[in-house]
C-alpha cells in the first residue's frame, strides 16, 4: 500500500516552500495504481534540483520518482541504455564512464534525475553541438493520466513525446526512458580557458569557438563600464588522453564557494550582498592570467563544479535565491540586461552566459536561437522582483524567453508571448489529461493547463 | 560468492545486493512478481558487472519453499549468503479486528520466514557452509501496544534464527539476526520522530560487514541496542500502563 505523508518541499533555490503529500512509489506497478487511484492532482518530482515550482503542488499529491531507479538494459553497440526515471546523471557517469560512455547532454549539475532532464528539457555547454536532452531520447514509457502506459517516441505517439520533452511533467509520469549515450575515450577534458575582457569580447571568443563541442562562459554581471560583461570563457572536447588530469581553472570557483559556504550554517543574507559579491567577482576575475590556457580537467570540475560544495543553495539564507535565465536573440538586449542589472542593487553571485545553437524545440522547452544568461540573486523580496519585472519586459520586447526550469514568479500573462507554441503544446497535454491530473505550482501560477 | 536476496523490491534488500554486487558477489533475487525480479537483476548486472538472475515466490505458499531454493541452487549454483528481507508490517488496529489481517502480518513475517530459512538451512548444512541472515525488528524484543501482532510475529522469528543458530554452528554455518531500527523505508515514511532513521545504504554496509564478521545479533543503527535494552528492563508492572 502506498503509504502518504505531508512534507515541506521545495526547489533547490529554496524558495518558495510549501506543503504537500508525498509518496515514494518503490516500482512502476505501485507507481500506476497512485494515478489509478488519484482523485486529486499530482506531480513528479526527482532530485528536486530545479530552481522553482515546476516540481511543487502546495496541498497536492508529490509523487517521489527516487526509488523508481533501475537501470533496464543497455545496447553497447549502440550506446543505448533504457532506465527507469528516477535513475540520476550522476549514476549513468559512474556505471557507464569506466566502459566509455557519458551522457548526451549534462547540465551544470549530475544530481538530477531523467525524468528531470527530459521534463525541463536540459541543455548544457554542448547545446550549439548537441542540441537538448530531448533529442537524445529515443522512446519513453509514458504512465498517462487514465491509468494507461504508452510508448512514445519520436514515430510512436510523436506528439505526444515532443510534449512531455520539456513538458515539465505535466503530460504524465515518466516511468522509463532509453537514451543515446555518447561514446568517450576518457573522462577527461582538453579545456582552454580564456580572460574576457569585456561583453564584446567575449562574443569574439565565442564566434571563434565554433569548433569545441562544449563551450560555457562565468560573467561578471557587477561589472560596469568598460569591464561589462567580462568574465572567464572555457571552451572544450572529450580528451584522447588517458593520462588523469591536473586541477585545471574551473574548479577554483568550487574551492572558492567551498571555503565561502563552510557548512550550511547561515542564517542571515548578510553573507552575499553586492560588495562582497563584487569582491568575489574581482578575485576570480584576477585570478585568471590574461589570454589563453590551455589544460586537461576531469569532467567533474569541468562540467559540474557547485557539486563539489554539497548544499550550496544554503549560502543564501534562509529566504532562499531566485535564478533569472533568459535568452534573447540579440546582443543588444544583452547589453541592456547588464545594464540593468549592473545598475541595480541586486548583485548575482553566479552567472553564466552561453551562445545557444540554432534549434528551437517547440512546446516548453526553453533553448532558441540566441544568447542565454542565467543570474542567482539572494531573494532580496521585492527590489528584485521589481529588477525581474524590467527583465522580463526586455526579454519580450526582444523576442526571446526565460527558462522555467529555474522560474519561480514569472507572470502569467508573458508565457504565451515568449513560448509561441503554447497553444499547440496545451492542446496535446489536454487532449490526454482533460481533467488536469497532473499539475504543479508552476502550471498553475503560468495557467499552463 | 552465490547471495540469495528473498524478498527483492523493499529499499533494504535492493541496498543489501547492490553492496554484495558492487564486491562481485553474484545475486540471485526474489520477490513477489518476475517482471520486477527481472527489473532489480537487469539493473544489478548493469551497474556492477556480475551475474544476477531474478525468480517470483511467494512467502506464504509454504509447499512450494523446498522445491523454490532447489531450483535456485539448480539454476544459480550452491547459495553463499540468503537474506530474508521479506516482510509485512500490516496495521495494528486492522489486524486486531479482522484474524485474517493479523494472519496475515504472522504468515508472512514468521511462517513464511521459517519456512524458508529451514530450506536454505538444508543445503547449507549438507555443505557446511554458509550463512543465512534474517530481518528482524527492534519491535520483536518487547510488545507494545502500537504494533504487537507484528512486533509478536518479529519476536518469534528472533528466537526462531536464535534456536536455527545454536543448530548450525557446530556444522559451519552462519546466523545472524539483524534487528533494524528507523530505516527511510516505507515503514518510516511520516514518522515524526528525533530519532535518527538510517538509509538503506548503510544498512546493506553494515548487514554486509556483520556478515563477513560471521556476526550473531546485530542491532542497527547500533544505539538501538541501548534503548532496547532500557526498554527491556522496565518492569511488566510499569510497562503495561505506559503508551508505547
Amino acid at each position: 500500500m502506498t503509504k502518504w505523508s505531508t512534507k515541506s518541499l521545495s526547489g533547490w533555490g529554496r524558495y518558495p516552500v510549501i506543503q504537500a503529500q508525498c509518496a515514494r512509489p518503490s516500482d512502476r506497478d505501485e507507481t500506476i495504481s497512485i494515478v489509478q487511484d488519484a482523485p486529486s492532482p499530482l506531480i513528479s518530482h526527482g532530485m528536486g534540483r530545479s530552481y522553482g515550482d515546476a516540481a511543487l503542488l502546495e496541498d497536492g499529491k508529490v509523487i517521489l520518482t527516487r526509488n523508481l531507479n533501475h537501470m533496464l538494459a543497455f545496447d553497447e553497440a549502440n550506446g543505448l541504455l533504457t532506465c527507469e526515471a528516477g535513475v540520476t546523471l550522476e549514476e549513468i557517469i559512474n556505471t557507464f564512464l569506466p566502459r566509455g560512455f557519458f551522457p548526451p547532454v549534462v547540465p551544470g549539475t549530475q544530481f538530477v534525475t531523467i525524468g528531470g532532464a527530459i521534463g525541463c528539457n536540459i541543455h548544457g555547454k554542448n547545446h550549439h553541438h548537441d542540441g537538448c536532452f530531448g533529442d537524445h531520447v529515443t522512446k519513453m514509457e509514458l504512465l498517462l493520466a487514465n491509468g494507461d502506459v504508452v510508448t512514445v517516441s519520436p514515430t510512436e505517439h510523436k506528439e505526444l513525446f515532443w510534449a512531455t520533452i520539456g513538458g515539465m511533467g505535466l503530460t504524465g509520469v515518466i516511468l522509463n526512458a532509453t537514451i543515446k549515450l555518447t561514446p568517450v575515450k576518457s573522462g577527461e577534458i582538453d579545456v582552454e580557458t580564456i580572460r574576457v575582457e569585456n561583453l564584446d569580447h567575449f562574443f569574439e571568443v565565442s564566434a571563434e569557438s565554433a569548433d569545441f563541442t562544449h563551450v560555457v562562459s562565468w560573467i561578471d554581471t557587477v561589472a560596469t563600464g568598460k569591464n561589462m560583461g567580462r568574465g572567464v570563457f572555457m571552451r572544450g572536447r572529450y580528451s584522447n588522453s588517458t593520462a588523469t588530469s591536473e586541477s585545471g581553472g574551473v574548479d577554483r570557483l568550487a574551492s572558492a564557494i567551498g571555503k565561502l559556504a563552510n557548512g550550511k550554517s547561515f542564517n542571515s543574507n548578510l553573507l552575499l550582498n553586492r560588495f562582497t559579491v563584487r569582491a568575489f567577482n574581482e578575485a576570480y576575475f584576477r585570478k585568471e592570467k590574461k589570454g589563453c590556457v590551455k589544460s586537461m580537467t576531469n569532467y567533474k570540475p569541468f562540467f559540474f563544479p557547485l557539486d563539489a560544495v554539497a548544499n550550496w543553495n544554503y549560502i543564501y539564507g534562509p529566504r532562499g535565491f531566485l535564478q533569472y535565465q533568459f535568452v534573447v536573440p540579440s546582443r543588444d538586449a544583452v547589453r541592456e540586461a547588464l545594464k540593468l542589472v549592473s545598475s541595480s542593487k541586486e548583485a548575482s553571485f553566479l552567472s553564466v552566459i552561453k551562445e545557444f545553437g540554432d534549434k528551437d524545440h517547440g512546446g516548453l522547452s526553453f533553448p532558441q536561437k540566441g544568447i542565454t544568461l542565467a543570474m542567482d540573486f539572494p531573494n532580496t523580496g521585492k527590489p528584485l522582483f521589481k529588477l525581474f519585472e524590467k527583465l522580463d519586459q526586455l526579454v519580450l520586447e526582444a523576442g526571446g524567453r526565460i527558462y522555467l526550469g529555474k522560474d519561480a514568479r514569472l507572470p502569467s500573462k508573458h508565457v504565451a508571448a515568449m513560448y509561441s507554441d503554447l497553444d499547440t503544446w496545451k492542446d496535446t497535454r489536454k487532449k490526454y489529461d482533460p481533467n488536469g491530473l497532473f499539475a504543479s505550482d508552476l502550471a498553475r501560477r503560468l495557467d499552463l493547463l | 560468492m552465490n547471495v540469495l536476496i528473498l524478498g527483492a523490491t523493499s529499499p533494504i534488500a535492493q541496498a543489501v545486493a547492490h553492496e554484495y554486487a558492487s564486491h562481485k558477489h553474484d545475486i540471485f533475487v526474489a520477490c513477489r512478481k518476475q517482471e520486477r525480479a527481472d527489473e532489480i537483476a537487469s539493473d544489478l548486472v548493469l551497474r556492477h558487472d556480475v551475474r544476477a538472475l531474478g525468480a517470483a515466490f511467494d512467502a506464504t505458499n509454504l509447499d512450494a519453499h523446498a522445491d523454490f531454493i532447489a531450483h535456485v541452487e539448480e539454476e544459480f549454483g550452491p547459495i553463499d549468503v540468503a537474506l530474508v528481507a521479506f516482510g509485512d508490517m500490516g496495521q495494528q488496529e486492522e489486524s486486531q479486528q479482522d484474524i485474517s489481517a493479523a494472519r496475515k502480518i504472522i504468515d508472512v513475517n514468521y511462517t513464511g520466514a521459517v519456512s524458508l530459512c529451514e530450506a536454505i538451512a538444508e543445503h547449507m548444512l549438507t555443505r557446511k557452509s554458509g550463512s543465512i541472515l534474517g530481518i528482524s525488528s527492534v519491535a520483536g524484543d518487547r510488545g507494545r501496544q502500537s504494533n504487537y501482532i507484528y512486533g509478536s510475529a518479529k519476536g518469534a522469528f528472533t528466537l526462531y534464527l536464535q534456536g536455527l543458530r545454536n543448530r548450525c554452528f557446530p556444522n559451519g554455518v552462519h546466523v545472524l539476526t539483524a534487528k533494524l531500527g528507523f530505516v527511510d523505508t516505507r515503514m518510516t515514511e511520516g514518522l515524526d520522530t528525533k530519532i535518527p532513521i538510517a538509509s538503506p545504504e548503510q544498512v546493506g554496509r553494515a548487514l554486509y560487514n556483520a556478515q563477513q564478521g560471521k556476526k550473531d545479533v546485530l542491532y542497527y543503527p547500533r544505539f538501538w541496542a541501548g534503548i532496547m535494552g532500557v526498554i527491556k528492563a522496565i518492569p511488566e508492572g510499569l510497562f503495561k500502563r505506559l503508551k508505547l
